[in-house]
């Protein structure tokens, strides 16, 4: 074949595209080649594809896309955190001369893969996946909005994070840092494969993300049970709602800079280039207004669910929670008046920076407001140190450790010494870990039961709770110390000896934070194994204040056989408090959406298309695009998209209810 | 949400079931979440908007917006834009009267109005590439193409959108489910009017005067 022909037919994929020099990528790949045929070996000889494609799949529950955005998180932390470990040892070892066992080209691609996959693909979905599970129940609805919509936002992570994996064992990641700045991520200076994966994942996952938002804004707005005003959601309910108020303002701004800077690549515009009136601080700016809001979504959704665990632990209605929600407005808003304090250094002049360094200072104030309301809902509460609970106050001693730091980047003239520096990286690290990561372990520790029916085991919780926190401040303390040193961050080696011991800290730290990871894997291994000790069938474990609380563990399809009518912010409390009788009869039938494979087919297309304009495969690219349209006016051709629960079915399902709780006592 | 089932509180017996539920219908948050979506499409053109401002006069040594643009062809392309935009209005009136011949014949009138649209301005792309002011000369045209460029690439699968119901009406009829994506439609292509006028504004008026 002419070389012509395979060009054009094989983009620029070739036989060199394929990392078999590097022995670290063939054993990680030998191991998943492994594991991965291992699984599917599973699924096949147990006979579970059919169950996985008809049960979750295709499903449009939310309370099931919910778990698979979790598991989602999970499989991708751990590669995450492989990364983190790699970088950890590179650094730990790397001193005087020795290279440790990293090259450079591929450690810039394992700092840009963590960063990425850490807040894309494990804390997006994870917060996004807890929403999904929780909202609907919380407010009365028998799912979301747009539930076939919510499948597909689902299954366009998915791809996203697929494609981030490709690169693994395909050609190669970013070798840019998280945000790929320009003009390194332009074509001059990143002219492989690399940023094109970037970029396609994150657009691909960036449709599902928007996609999501819209669907639980139009949820919590338009779906709340009789009797729930804005200002009867629970707190968790509301940090969703100005979560995903931040998700569909802030993400078209990602989609946005990402197409000028696929333009500059494939295209050769001149948006973020050196030359032809380009300007690259347009994109740090651009990236940025979305990149601060997106913190944001990040660590809300963790403060309304340590709200809902404080109070629920504490015994007591949450303190303050009128300013809770103004609190949680404010620094909606605020959010987006900050972002130029990622790069006070650009130069863009006193004034500038002091308005952007004075506006990020006023977000400790509400967020110190919430604070001290967590602590007062404590105060005199009757506090039970569960799992949650635990996490949540980890959190607050943590966090508040991270805000100051924060606090600190804020002023525009000591900037200039931490700017870039390890200071920095602990910082975020701080909040990230110590607010979102900590805040997602509450909220799984917290919901497990409603989702599984069972409570996680205690003593592999409490394993894992210490060693993550103690392996944080090992980890990220001497990144603290060499930061205000002025170690910059992304560095392979390092000549001055003197700074080796903090790195062997850091990176024994790291290790701590692996056993606690263990112990959870082991946590909830025990858990499901012990899972008939560990049964609730009370559906309130807890003793829950919010309505899904009000429902059995696992809920039926259906949520609530009967919409709850509320009266009370805590609704749940209120109709234990005043006895509220579960209905036992007339159940009636249920009005519910089917499960259908557009989704999982529209997202597959879109991974093809992705993958090959990354490796300029241009005629398949034409190809899934086209049958990407096709399937997606298909699909609109389907009416038939819903169906009834028959009544008899309800009657059986609330009968099983009523038994467990006689059973139980109640 | 009714409120029929409501009791103060307080009150002697609380209702805390709704017994007595009426199905909500199919889609009653369609047209909010839809809205939502052009909001967010929105912010898309905001940036693209963003970027024009600032790189509005980066020629970079080449042609400027006033030797480019030909306003009397950019005023012929927005009537017709506009055009349609009135002729989908008329449309979502034969399709409150229910007249499904009616709604037919004004989409496609509309369709028209939006091909005519986007041919003129792929004839005036297509010259200006041909003339060396591509989106790769400077970035005043990158923008200016991006920006563009985008708003037609809505048109289009505007265009494609419209094709689709038209087949699914004359099918299916002016059933509720064809009338809510009628609306969902209407709004997208006002919205594409509304982008338009900045656009216009914006990019060619202002642009001439620059």
């Amino acid at each position: 074949m002419s070389d012509d022909l395979i060009k054009t037919i094989f983009g620029r994929l070739s036989i060199e595209s394929f990392p078999i020099h590097e022995p670290i990528l063939i054993g990680t790949f030998a191991m998943v080649a492994l594991g991965g045929a291992a699984l599917l070996g599973a699924l096949t000889y147990f006979r579970l594809w059919g169950y996985l494609w008809k049960e979750w799949f295709t499903s449009v529950d939310h309370k099931k896309i919910g778990i698979m955005y979790i598991v989602l998180a999970l499989v991708m932390f751990l590669r995450g955190f492989a990364d983190a470990l790699m970088m950890r040892a590179q650094q730990a070892i790397a001193f005087g001369g020795n290279e440790g066992f990293l090259p450079a080209h591929h450690y810039d691609q394992v700092f840009t893969a963590h960063g990425v996959i850490m807040i894309f693909f494990v804390a997006m979905p994870f917060v996004t996946g807890l929403m999904n599970y929780v909202v609907p129940l919380q407010i009365g609805a028998r799912d979301v909005s747009f539930p076939f919509l919510n499948n597909f936002s689902f299954w366009m992570t998915v791809s996203g994070a697929v494609i981030v994996m490709m690169s693994l064992f395909v050609g190669e990641f970013a070798r840019t840092g998280w945000l790929a700045m320009a003009p390194l991520s332009g074509i001059d200076y990143s002219p492989d494969v690399g940023v094109d994966y970037y970029v396609w994942a994150l657009q691909i996952a960036g449709v599902g993300t928007l996609l999501s938002g819209v669907n639980l804004l139009a949820t919590i707005i338009k779906m709340r049970a009789p009797g729930m005003g804005l200002m009867q959601m629970p707190i968790f309910t509301w940090s969703a709602l100005v979560t995903n108020v931040l998700i569909v303002a802030a993400f078209p701004v990602l989609t946005a800079v990402l197409a000028m800077l696929s333009l500059d690549r494939y295209v050769g515009t001149n948006f973020f280039t050196n030359t032809g009136g380009g300007n690259p601080m347009m994109y740090t700016n651009m990236i940025w207004i979305w990149g601060h809001p997106e913190v944001y979504i990040l660590i809300l959704p963790a403060f309304g669910v340590f709200s809902e665990v404080v109070s629920t632990f504490s015994g007591k209605r949450l303190f303050g929670y009128t300013s809770m929600v103004y609190a949680l407005i404010v620094i909606c808003i605020l959010s987006y008046l900050v972002w130029l304090h990622h790069f006070f250094t650009m130069g863009s002049g006193a004034s500038v920076n002091s308005f952007f360094g004075i506006t990020t200072m006023i977000i400790s104030i509400p967020t110190g407001a919430k604070i001290f309301n967590w602590m007062f809902t404590m105060y005199r509460g009757r506090i039970r140190f569960e799992l949650p609970m635990m996490w949540a106050v980890a959190f607050m001693l943590t966090f508040v450790v991270g805000g100051m730091t924060g606090v600190m980047l804020a002023v525009p003239p000591a900037d200039f010494q931490f700017h870039n520096s390890l200071f920095l990286v602990a910082h975020f690290h701080n909040v990230i870990i110590g607010g979102v990561l900590f805040g997602m372990f509450a909220g799984v520790n917290y919901w497990w039961p409603k989702a599984f029916g069972f409570k996680l085991d205690k003593f592999w919780g409490t394993i894992s709770f210490w060693c993550w926190v103690v392996g944080f401040w090992v980890a990220f303390t001497p990144l603290y110390v060499l930061g205000l040193m002025g170690v910059t961050r992304r560095l392979r080696a390092f000549d001055d000896p003197s700074l080796q011991i903090w790195f062997v800290i850091a990176a024994i730290g790291a290790l701590i934070i692996a056993a606690g990871i263990g112990a959870m894997l082991m946590q909830f291994y025990v858990s499901i194994r012990d899972r008939e000790k560990l049964r609730d069938f009370t559906g309130d474990p807890w003793n829950g204040r919010t309505l899904e609380w009000a429902t059995s563990s696992p809920p039926p399809a259906y949520n609530f056989a009967f919409s709850p009518v509320i009266h009370d912010l805590d609704a749940w409390h209120d109709m234990k408090q005043r006895k509220a009788e579960r209905p036992t009869e007339g159940f009636r039938a249920i009005h519910m959406p089917k499960n259908t494979g557009a989704g999982i087919i529209l997202a597959g297309l879109s991974t093809v298309f992705g993958v090959a304009m990354i490796w300029y495969i241009w005629w398949l690219a034409a190809l899934a695009f086209v049958a990407l349209l096709a399937v997606a006016i298909g699909h609109t051709f389907n009416y038939d998209r819903d169906f009834h629960i028959p009544a008899e079915d309800v009657v059986k399902n609330e009968d099983v209810r009523t038994r467990a709780l006689q059973s139980a006592g109640i | 949400m009714s409120t029929m089932t409501q009791t103060p509180p307080g009150a002697e017996n609380p209702v805390f079931y709704d017994l007595d539920e009426h199905e909500h219908p199919p889609g009653h948050s369609t047209m909010l979440g839809f809205w939502l979506y052009l909001m967010s499409d929105c912010l898309i053109f905001a940036m693209l908007f963003a970027a024009y401002g600032v790189y509005g006069g980066s020629y970079a040594g080449g042609p400027t917006a006033r030797e480019l643009f030909e306003l009397p062809l950019v005023a012929v392309n927005t009537t017709m834009l506009l055009l349609s935009s009135i002729t989908y209005g008329f449309a979502m009136i034969s399709a409150d009267e229910r007249k499904q011949g009616a709604v037919l014949g004004w989409l496609a009138v509309t369709a028209l109005f939006g091909a005519a649209f986007l041919a003129i301005e792929l004839y005036e792309f297509s010259n200006l590439i041909h003339e060396g002011a591509g989106p790769q000369r400077s970035a005043f045209l990158s923008s200016f193409f991006t920006l563009v460029g985008t708003h037609g690439l809505h048109v289009t699968f505007g265009l494609i959108w419209l094709g689709t119901l038209m087949v699914q009406v004359s099918r299916r009829g002016l059933v509720d489910a064809n009338l809510r994506r009628l609306q969902c439609l209407s709004l997208f292509w006002h919205f594409l009017d509304v982008i338009w006028i900045g656009v216009f504004t914006f990019v060619y008026l202002l642009g001439v005067l620059r």
